[in-house]
């Protein structure tokens, strides 16, 4: 009766691991999931330290033959304890979780805000580049993935500074290029993501968004990481929605942000 | 050897089970273990209509646990049997519904619907969740209450009952003696703890219902506690559970008096966890030549 599900908690080898901007860190790791996700899913990751029993949900960022790699910021002490690993450690996953990004045809805009902008690249690199417009925002001249970005579609960036590009953020560059697309794709805090919903219904361009809560199970079954949504759900029947499992991705009419 | 268990005249493969709650029905956890060499799948509290649980944040991990205010979320009683009740039809494994209320009369309209479903084997009645204010928590912190709602509860099932007990109470064994004497079948314990976690810098709570129900390895002294002074007052069966994350704190619970046992939170940091401790307590067995679990229960006078 057991399905033939290919998730799995594994212990995986970290190929790589290198601080790519301040406390921001790019690990690469062996697994086998790597040839079984789709951008924008993301797997738990498990501290080693036993006083820490939830794991921490971290994006995909992107994956290259039987590897996967994360992009993440150091935020407390699991993610600190994940900076400190070396290649050749092993950490402990599970994954791939949650829905993705829907394909769609067409010119998209994809918009990453800070720590949010790591799945961005996955997505772009799955597109055709010519049909991809990718904004990120970053705080300042200190960015990451600039250079994978660009080579994956038209980049624009925002920093808060204005060190870089158009000083602001991602909204910023929307509003200031009156960018247009059929779809557009977004992940980063939540007042972006809620100014994405306005642009979505000012522009009617379908917007997806990634959202976020605190997790325990990570695969659905606890009900601690719902997000409101607009309509009954059909597996809830009240107005949840699973970030989690029916989720991390929205289109933006189905949540409340 | 024989792994084999009886509770109120229905019999477990083995003594090992799913904590309320943090299981869903199975469904989800099907994808990484198989759900027939369980004991019994115990699901997630289910109301007569859909619940839509608290605000979030619901959960908070704290020193070797994990706070959690999920408010009893749930899809309620008609999708529950027409949807979790399909998909357990097809394990051998035994199935214990979580009852959860606001009345009594809710209670026993949850009871009623499910008496005619065979697939249910028998009800567990969660009196004691702390997350809900409108009453649920009175039912498990009161002894008179909890005597009426057990009284009710065995007078409406076809099922055998167990009450649920709450550790938030000055005399555990008081509560479990209230339980048995209306007619409880079994009880389990324990339920989640009261609890709190502040964020200094935004001085605020972590949770957004403020207090949320501390579960994981950090309560197992607790539990243990618990389960023991339950076991020396009461002689209906025991199900034992609080920061179970192996074979040899399943095998403390039992020794001090649990016929069976649940892993609830240490299914979040390992979804293997259940099977592992199945295994576990078969090894324990064998190299310490015990052909019947059933020598160890309550061993520990
Ligand atoms: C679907 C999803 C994808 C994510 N992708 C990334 C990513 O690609 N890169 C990245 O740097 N971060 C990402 N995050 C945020 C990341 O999960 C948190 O930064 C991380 O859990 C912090 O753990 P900690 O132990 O360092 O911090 P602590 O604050 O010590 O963690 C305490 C607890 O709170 C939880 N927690 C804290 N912050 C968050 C948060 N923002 N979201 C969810 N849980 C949180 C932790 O998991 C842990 O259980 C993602 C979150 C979600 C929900
Ligand atoms: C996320 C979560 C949800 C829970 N939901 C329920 C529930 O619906 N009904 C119930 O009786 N107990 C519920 N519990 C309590 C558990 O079943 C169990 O009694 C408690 O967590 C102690 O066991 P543990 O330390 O192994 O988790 C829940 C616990 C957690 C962590
Ligand atoms: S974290 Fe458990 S349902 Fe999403």
């Amino acid at each position: 009766m057991k399905n033939n599900s290919i998730k799995k908690k594994e212990s995986a080898l970290i190929v790589l691991q290198e601080e790519i901007a301040e406390n921001v860190y790019s690990m690469w790791i062996e697994t086998d999931i790597s040839k079984n996700c789709i951008p924008g899913q993301f797997i738990s990751v498990y501290p080693d330290d036993p006083s820490k029993l939830l794991p921490r949900p971290i994006s995909i960022c992107e994956t290259d033959n039987g590897r996967l790699r994360i992009v993440y910021r150091i935020a407390g002490e699991g993610t600190g304890e994940f900076s400190a690993l070396k290649k050749g450690d092993h950490i402990d996953i599970l994954g791939p979780l949650g829905n993705g990004f829907p394909v769609l045809e067409g010119k998209a805009i994809l918009i990453g805000g800070g720590i949010g902008i790591p799945p961005m690249l996955g997505l772009a690199r799955s597109r055709n580049k010519n049909d991809t417009i990718i904004v990120s925002g970053y705080r300042n001249s200190d960015m990451f993935l600039e250079k994978e970005l660009s080579n994956n579609g038209t980049l624009m960036i925002a920093t808060e500074d204005g060190s870089v590009g158009i000083k602001g953020n991602v909204m910023d560059v929307l509003h200031e290029k009156n960018l247009r697309a059929d779809v557009i794709y977004a992940c980063g805090p939540l007042p972006m993501l809620k100014a994405v919903k306005e642009y979505s219904e000012k522009t009617g361009i379908t917007a997806y968004v990634s959202m976020e809560e605190r997790m325990a199970c990570g695969i659905g079954a606890c009900l601690a990481c719902v997000c409101s949504s607009t309509e009954v759900d059909d597996h809830s029947k009240v107005k949840n929605k699973r970030i989690c499992k029916d989720g991390p991705v929205f289109n933006v009419k189905e949540v409340n942000l | 050897m024989n792994l084999s268990v009886k509770i109120a005249g229905v019999e477990f493969n083995n003594p090992v089970m799913t904590a309320s709650g943090t299981f869903g029905s199975g469904m989800e956890y099907n994808e990484f273990i198989d759900l027939n060499k369980l004991g019994a799948v115990v699901t997630k509290g289910v109301s007569n209509v859909p619940w839509s649980g608290n605000p979030v944040p619901r959960v908070a991990e704290t020193y070797g646990g994990m706070l959690n205010a999920i408010g009893l979320q749930n899809p309620g009683i008609d999708t529950f049997i027409k949807r979790d009740l399909s998909f357990l039809k097809d394990f051998d494994t035994r199935v214990i519904v979580n009852v959860c209320g606001k009345t009594i009369d809710d209670y026993t309209e949850v009871v009623e619907r499910l008496n005619d479903e065979d697939r249910v084997d028998m009800l567990e009645i969660n009196v004691s969740c702390p997350n809900v204010k409108e009453g649920a928590i009175a039912f498990g912190q009161n002894r008179d209450a909890l005597y009426e709602i057990t009284d009710k509860i065995k007078r409406v099932s076809k099922r055998p009952v167990i009450m649920k007990l709450s550790p938030n109470v000055t005399d555990i064994a008081d509560m479990a003696k209230a339980a048995e004497a209306a007619g409880a079948d079994a009880i389990s314990l324990i339920n989640t703890i009261t609890g709190v976690k502040v964020d200094i810098n935004r001085r605020s709570f972590v949770l957004a219902n403020k207090t949320g129900g501390l579960s994981g390895p950090a309560i197992k002294p607790v539990a243990l506690r618990m389960v023991y002074q339950c076991a020396k007052a009461v002689s209906i069966p025991i199900i034992g559970m609080g920061g179970i994350s192996n074979a040899e704190d399943a095998l403390e619970f039992m020794m001090v008096g649990a016929r069976a046992i649940a892993v609830g939170a240490m299914n979040f940091h390992d979804p293997y966890t259940t099977e592992k401790v199945v295994l576990g307590i078969k090894k324990f067995m064998q190299d310490n030549k015990i052909s019947d679990i059933n020598d160890i229960v309550g061993c520990i006078e």
